[in-house]
């Protein structure tokens, strides 16, 4: 038998960073990039208990809905959603500190690309999902609605907002949406502006969840969360330019 | 092989290259629906290279004077074919292109009536001038090569609602609105034929970019009472009934109550995606690709009024 010596001298000959990366299921031309920028010295598994639905195609590149979900995984302190292929890669990171590890929101796209769902168990072991979503694009770029319409102005930051009762799995839903222009910074002469924080916490003062959001989330936040327990929920967030935002949500 | 064999096989090559340069061949054969009417079916499927964007039906009626076009289709080429088709029916004069509304499907094939009156609601116009490239665009993305050299062409006439005679005919335009904000019908009074542009989808699940439920929905009521004898739908084949009528709005309203049922459940717009839909919807062409374009459109004003204005605090 001639062969197996070949296989150990093919194994030998790879690069190390290669044995350590799992090959990407998604197979997306950027994944190395992606691996290195924000899993880095981090173990890295692909997990089919984290997923992502989107729809196939993106009928509109500005307002992309996306759900997330690690429902099975046992302990889950961080959440990371990436778009290998967009401008801006990180859409959001989400601590589910006394929450369901799931998540949905809407983003803007450019292209076609991956979008990836990462969930950080306690081991600090990365676990990842992901579909592709095809785009026509330009939704990063596209100037917001918002900053051609002063309107937003008296209203940045207003927030709507809805409890449903806790469903079978103990979980109450709130759902917001916050009136924010979300500008990326890639629109000609525009600056970026847009909510980087919100954080939710219950009528004892306990932090449910914390939540990251960066440039390509979509104008106007529309986000669905699974808490735990029951009862009112405080939601406290910003934007990049200092401006607050908060609201008392009662079931 | 031998040499006449090749020779053919050769001829052949080259009528194919010169075809092929020539555009893309919509094969449009008209339909006569009625006396003097004629409809020009398209595919009940999505745009792609394939269909060069033929999913529309577009028509045309004879009148003693002159020919009353209905829509000109999805690219200069098909506007073209369509007059070449006309031509092989009739030898009179194109007098008259009207438009049912401003999708892309119907409208891109102007540019082959050039001096040729182009009559639309005021809706459509606006909708053309202002979105008219960004629809366009689109287009040439989705078909391709089928689309060069097509243009917007803007109509240069206002249809008005009401009775409109016309190189000896008699029709009757009803302006209405649901599917865009701008739908015009087609009635010819002699036949008995309504063109009801895209307010009728038939055997292919209805768009909804730019649609109002409630108007649609009231739109498609007043026509319970309308006596015609054929409609031609703006996707789909022929019918002599009211069930492309029945079938749009059982849709639609299935649309509107799941969505509004789903929004005050709380569901965020990627669950209301997984949704199961109908059996009894599952032959409708495209269903899957529409009911999710359609949730897109239609969800975020369903949910937002579930959701309050919280009274502004201030923060801690």
């Amino acid at each position: 038998m001639s062969k197996l010596p070949l296989i150990v001298v093919l194994s030998i000959s790879l690069p190390v960073f290669a044995a350590e990366l799992p090959a990407d299921p998604l197979n997306s031309p950027a994944w190395s990039t992606i691996a290195g920028r924000y899993f880095k010295g981090q173990p890295v598994v692909f997990d089919a208990r984290v997923k992502v639905t989107a729809p196939a195609s993106a009928e509109d590149p500005l307002d992309v809905p996306v759900q997330i979900s690690a429902e099975g995984l046992a302990d889950v302190e961080e959440m990371l959603v990436v778009a290998d292929l967009n401008p801006i890669q990180k859409i959001l990171s989400y601590e589910p500190l006394h929450a369901a590890p799931s998540l949905a929101f809407r983003f803007k796209v450019e292209q076609s690309t991956p979008i990836r769902a990462a969930a950080r168990t306690r081991d600090g072991v990365w676990h990842l999902g992901g579909v592709w979503l095809s785009a026509a694009g330009g939704g990063c770029t596209t100037p917001s609605y918002g900053s051609a319409d002063p309107v937003w102005q008296t209203r940045l930051n207003e927030v709507r907002g809805r409890l449903w009762p806790a469903d079978g799995h103990g979980t109450q839903r709130l759902r917001l949406r916050v009136i924010h222009p979300m500008d990326t910074g890639l629109a000609n002469g525009i600056p970026a502006f847009y909510i980087d924080r919100i954080v939710l916490s219950d009528a004892k003062g306990l932090t449910l969840a914390r939540l990251n959001t960066f440039e390509p989330i979509s104008e106007n936040p529309v986000l669905s969360f699974d808490l735990n327990g029951s009862g009112a929920v405080r939601v406290v967030g910003g934007d990049i330019q200092g401006n607050q935002f908060s609201a008392e949500i009662a079931p | 092989m031998s040499r006449w064999r090749w020779l053919a096989a050769l001829a052949a090559a080259v009528a194919s290259t010169l075809a092929s340069a020539a555009g893309f061949d919509y094969q449009l054969q008209p339909r006569k629906v009625a006396d003097g009417v004629y409809a020009l079916i398209g595919k009940t499927e999505n745009f792609s290279r394939d269909n060069g964007g033929n999913i529309v039906n577009t028509g045309f009626i004879i009148g003693r004077d002159g020919v009353i076009v209905i829509d000109s289709g999805p690219s200069k080429a098909y506007g073209e074919q369509q007059r070449a088709a006309i031509a092989r029916v009739t030898d009179k004069p194109i007098v008259q292109l009207l438009l049912t509304h401003a999708h892309p499907d119907h409208v891109f094939g102007n540019q082959a009536y050039p001096g040729i009156p182009i009559a639309s609601l005021p809706a459509t116009a606006v909708t053309l001038t202002q979105s008219g490239d960004a629809l366009l665009g689109n287009l040439y993305r989705l078909v391709g090569d089928a689309m060069r050299d097509t243009e917007v062409r803007l109509p240069n006439a206002v249809a008005a609602d009401g009775a409109f005679s016309i190189a000896g005919r008699k029709l009757r335009l009803m302006a209405a609105r649901g599917h865009t904000d701008g739908d015009l019908m087609v009635f010819d009074e002699a036949s008995r034929t309504l063109f009801a542009g895209d307010l009728v989808f038939f055997e292919r699940t209805p768009t909804t970019p730019n649609a109002d439920l409630p108007h649609w929905l009231s739109t498609l009521d007043s026509l319970d009472s309308l006596d015609f004898a054929v409609l031609v739908p703006g996707h789909g084949p022929v019918l002599h009934d009211h069930a492309g009528i029945a079938q749009t709005r059982d849709y639609l309203r299935w649309l509107r109550d799941g969505l509004q049922g789903a929004a005050r459940r709380g569901l965020d717009m990627p669950e209301v995606l997984q949704l199961p839909v109908p059996e009894r919807f599952q032959q409708l062409a495209v269903l899957k690709t529409e009911y999710e374009r359609s949730v897109t459109h239609l969800y975020p004003a369903y949910e937002l009024d579930t959701l309050p204005t919280i009274p502004r605090s201030k923060p801690k």
